[in-house]
């Protein structure tokens, strides 16, 4: 399998995503500079890393949206490429409108830097494949506009269409209030697109895919890009 | 320019002594750009003239150290081919002034130190030093100062991994704020602030240049007052982003070979950068300042000589390599511009078109810098502070209570609130995160770990700087051994009060000898740093504060050791002995108000048998938890274990026949809890005993609470208990 990491000017997760696809689950993986008008090769996921792209001075993910791969990779999405964005990844996505709603400022208006629980709401998608159904995982995060907000209406179809992939929770898995740390719609940490094939999620389980750092867990949203490949791909959309 | 005394030098900071100089260094009257020049180069901040008589008694060489003091930074071995550079600096003054900015920039300053030697970096640290929290002002400083230091590192992509807070009276008007990073490079590309090789371009990377910090090095080398404010405008302003594209680019830049020198543009700017590497090259550098590309219109060449604009780098590439310098720069969006070439007659001058407007040996503004020896003295009321009789003072009515007190000391207590604002994790390389004796971060294709940890405490050195400085080292080295890392090397950033009073003299001269003696014991030599002198306020100076920041080598990272206690019913040691100090604790000035007495007594030799017993005991895998009891004395050395695992203890003390405040809240040093299996207590006890060092057994990991019994007291207390004060008090505070 070949991924794809997209460095943007203040990308700063984008070594620490090629470092998990290539070597802790031993995929190829190349970066794909932001200039970069074509991709030079064929990829089988597209990573949008964590960082400040552009300083995130404007609004965060606004500028980049306007790079040049970024016309890539809305084509490649459209054609049901996986696109998965991490943080500064997830928040380019709801801006270049690949995924419904917006990040905001976190409720205590402060950066936070934890640990957080995360309950897998859907393992049906070539994300989470390799978790089971609400499972708990511990993943850090580390933003200061990580608040997750969009219409009542868009939650609605959030909801019925399984589409909030992971959201916080206790240690038991219970979505408790307390544990929505940045004040998120719902408690919601992650989301896909109604197709299934674009998830951008605030916590960055590439921190966590290797036991030296705490826990390996995080490592199965990658691993599970590789099954879901392997398996030709979902059916039916 | 305008100036009331009808001396231009005395308006920016020259004496008619130092003035006298320059006209012999020059053979004739300086202009203003020169003066300006000289201004900036022979302020305490760039010269050390105060300092370098004392700073040169320490240790800087062993067989560790590839570069010592007088580089952008220190760098050390560690093997295959890998070193580390890292490097401590302070920004005190403009945090003061402009507290997210002042530390924002403290960063970015540190930053550009270490990527400037060739080094990615890939940890930061801080120590800082605020007023109590029960002042607005304070929180005011605490709070922009930690955001500032977040909103740079953060966004930049550099893990904060440690570092220390302390908040006390004397820093009320004058904070310190001192910033350390820590980057890996290959020996291979190790690079240097030198302009060699005549014809070879001379070269402005980075952004461009404005009026912003304009003689900020001279502003960081006066005392404050009233007037502080309006300097305002000496404060820089970072961009954390601008930074990222530029560390980006230099990176790619020293990776094709074709760097011969780089240094960045700190303090001083433009001056200093290319007279230091003029001076160190023993060259000379002819630059026109018409070139160099500017934020704003009419710049004068005073202006853009002496601007502190920053994310700027000066670098010298090889002649003909100008266009490969140019593509990689404008890759990330960034100008590199010619202006200037080395030479070879020894003067830096400094064009405007055709007009020369400074012209000054390089190294008249570099060594020929005057330096003093200051007069020193013991302060008069030092003394009578240090024989205050401690033995007598009663003991509290409440252990418990007292415990949950101490806890909750800003100083003491957890500093959640701060890291958590940090991004400690990106860079995936963090194996020990913030809260513990000292931060780990992996060496990524290697099994290595470096340790990292920056510390001091200021009390110490007040009440006695020569054994304060050796407990600041020794301290240091302890919490790397507790982690499981041979310490390698130091760092240290002195801040002191007004060098030119004796009493200040005294305790930095003192202060240096205990760091210099501790560091020969350890062979931890000191591979730079940086001086901060005037942090005083209305003539009130802080605290005597030299950090020592410290790095050290973990062989396999698998065998890291950390300070929670893992296992029920695995036993507690103490290594090390209790013993009756009370002086300097913060105990001592919680319950008694008294800020008295010797400090806690640093034998190094006990030091050194306890810290290589301990390292032993790590790598034979024989312990399960390591930490120091420092601050708050055994009792919160224990919580903090306890806490950090979510297991609790019984700890049987009744034997000791010590005063339990002292037993429970003194800070008597050499001291570290460890805990190990029933299986593997011999093989300890006998390590220990191999090393002639005391070990006493403490009690069991056991239950959720911490239970410490001893003749006369019991203390007994949840750990939901125990958090809720040790991680309740900042927040609280901050809220108020």
């Amino acid at each position: 399998m070949k991924f794809a990491v997209i460095v943007f000017p203040g990308s700063n997760c984008d070594a620490d995503c090629y470092h998990v696809v290539k070597e802790v689950i031993g995929q190829d993986a190349d970066y794909v500079w932001h200039q970069d008008e074509t991709f030079k090769t064929q990829y089988d996921c597209i990573v949008l890393p964590g960082g400040f792209s552009y300083g995130d001075y404007l609004r965060t993910g606004s500028i980049a949206k306007f790079s040049p791969i970024m016309n890539e990779v809305i084509k490649f999405a459209n054609q049901g490429g996986l696109v998965l964005g991490i943080c500064n990844g997830f928040q380019i996505l709801t801006e270049a409108g690949l995924l419904p709603g917006a990040l905001v400022r976190n409720k205590g208006l402060k950066f936070v830097c934890k640990d957080t629980f995360l309950k897998v709401e859907n393992n049906e998608t070539p994300f989470t494949l390799d978790y089971t159904q609400d499972q708990v995982i511990q993943v850090p995060v580390a933003h200061g506009e990580g608040a997750y907000v969009c219409d009542e209406n868009t939650l609605e179809k959030l909801k019925a269409n399984k589409q909030i992939v992971f959201r916080y929770s206790t240690s038991a898995g219970e979505t408790f209030p307390e544990c929505n740390f940045n004040g998120s719609s719902d408690n919601i940490a992650g989301i896909i697109n109604k197709k299934g094939n674009v998830l951008g999620m605030m916590p960055h389980p590439e921190r966590c895919a290797e036991t030296i750092l705490g826990n390996d867990l995080g490592k199965h949203v990658f691993t599970s890009i590789v099954s879901w490949l392997k398996g030709g791909g979902r059916n039916g959309e | 320019m305008e100036n009331n005394t009808g001396k231009p030098w005395v308006e920016l900071g020259l004496t008619d002594y130092e003035y006298e100089m320059i006209k012999e260094i020059l053979a004739r009257e300086p202009n203003y750009v020169e003066l300006g020049m000289f201004s900036v180069m022979w302020s305490e901040h760039c010269s050390y003239k105060n300092s370098r008589p004392v700073l040169k008694t320490f240790p800087t060489e062993g067989a560790q150290v590839l570069e010592g003091p007088g580089e952008n930074a220190g760098v050390v071995d560690i093997g295959d081919g890998l070193a580390v550079a890292f490097k401590v600096e302070s920004h005190n003054h403009p945090s003061a002034i402009e507290p997210y900015q002042g530390a924002a920039t403290g960063v970015g300053g540190i930053i550009r130190d270490v990527f400037t030697m060739g080094a990615r970096p890939i940890a930061l640290l801080n120590s800082l030093r605020f007023g109590t929290l029960s002042s607005a002002r304070s929180r005011y400083l605490f709070n922009g100062v930690v955001s500032g230091i977040a909103g740079y590192g953060n966004c930049i992509g550099i893990p904060t991994v440690g570092g220390e807070v302390y908040f006390h009276p004397s820093y009320e008007g004058n904070p310190i704020v001192n910033a350390m990073c820590v980057g890996i490079l290959e020996h291979k590309d190790l690079a240097k602030g030198v302009a060699s090789g005549v014809g070879n371009p001379v070269m402005v990377v980075g952004a461009k240049t404005g009026r912003d910090g304009i003689r900020g090095a001279s502003f960081a080398s006066e005392e404050l007052n009233e007037a502080s404010e309006e300097k305002r405008p000496a404060v820089q302003v970072g961009d954390p982003f601008m930074e990222k594209l530029l560390m980006e680019a230099c990176l790619e830049l020293i990776k094709t070979g074709y760097v011969v020198g780089m240094q960045d543009m700190g303090a001083a700017g433009l001056t200093s950068s290319s007279c230091e590497m003029a001076s160190k090259g023993g060259t000379g550098i002819e630059m026109d300042v018409a070139l160099i590309p500017r934020r704003e219109k009419g710049m004068n060449p005073y202006e853009i000589m002496l601007s502190e604009s920053q994310e700027r780098m000066l670098v010298v590439p090889m002649k003909g390599k100008e266009d490969e310098v140019q593509s990689i720069f404008r890759k990330w969006g960034l100008d590199a511009v010619v202006v200037g070439t080395v030479t070879d007659d020894g003067i830096l001058r400094i064009k405007e078109g055709e007009k020369v407007v400074a012209e000054i040996p390089a190294k008249g503004l570099t060594e020929m810098c005057p330096v003093f020896e200051r007069e020193a003295k013991m302060p008069e009321k030092l003394a009578e502070i240090q024989k205050c009789n401690l033995m007598e003072l009663p003991e509290p009515a409440n252990y418990q209570k007292t415990f949950l007190d101490l806890l909750s000391r800003p100083t003491i207590a957890s500093k959640e609130w701060v890291y958590e604002q940090y991004d400690y994790m990106v860079g995936i390389n963090t194996v020990v995160r913030p809260g513990a004796d000292a931060a780990v971060v992996r060496v990524k294709g290697t099994k290595k770990g470096i340790a990292l940890t920056i510390d001091c405490n200021s009390r110490y050195v007040y009440l006695n700087p020569y054994v304060g400085g050796k407990i600041a080292v020794s301290e240091a080295a302890r919490n790397l051994v507790c982690t499981g890392a041979k310490p390698l090397g130091v760092t240290d950033c002195i801040n002191f009060g007004n060098p030119e009073k004796p009493e200040i003299f005294w305790q930095f001269k003192e202060a240096a000898r205990g760091i210099g003696e501790a560091c020969r014991a350890l062979n931890t030599p000191v591979t730079g740093g940086n001086v901060s002198f005037y942090n005083e306020t209305k003539g009130e100076a802080v605290f005597p504060t030299p950090t020592v920041g410290m790095v050290g080598l973990i062989e396999d990272i698998e065998k890291v050791c950390t300070l929670n206690f893992k296992n029920q019913d695995d036993i507690i040691y103490l290594l090390g002995e209790n013993s009756d100090e009370l002086g300097g604790s913060e105990f001592l000035v919680m319950y008694h108000g008294l800020e008295a007495g010797m400090p806690p007594d640093l034998d190094l030799e006990k030091e050194i048998a306890l810290q290589e017993c301990t390292l032993k005991l790590i790598k034979e895998g024989l312990i399960n938890s390591a930490h120091d009891c420092s601050e708050g004395g055994l009792s919160v050395a224990l919580a903090e274990c306890c806490l950090a695992g979510g297991m609790g203890a019984q700890i049987r003390l009744e034997e000791s026949t010590l005063r339990p405040s002292s037993l429970l809240f003194g800070e008597t040093q050499s001291r570290i809890i460890i805990s190990v299996s029933r299986e593997s207590a011999d093989k300890v006890k006998a390590m220990a005993q191999s090393h002639s060092l005391a070990i006493s057994k403490l009690g069991v990991v056991q239950g959720k609470s911490l239970v410490i019994n001893g003749n006369s007291f019991t203390i007994n207390l949840t750990l939901n208990e125990i958090e809720a004060r040790y991680k309740g008090a900042i927040p609280c505070l901050m809220k108020g």
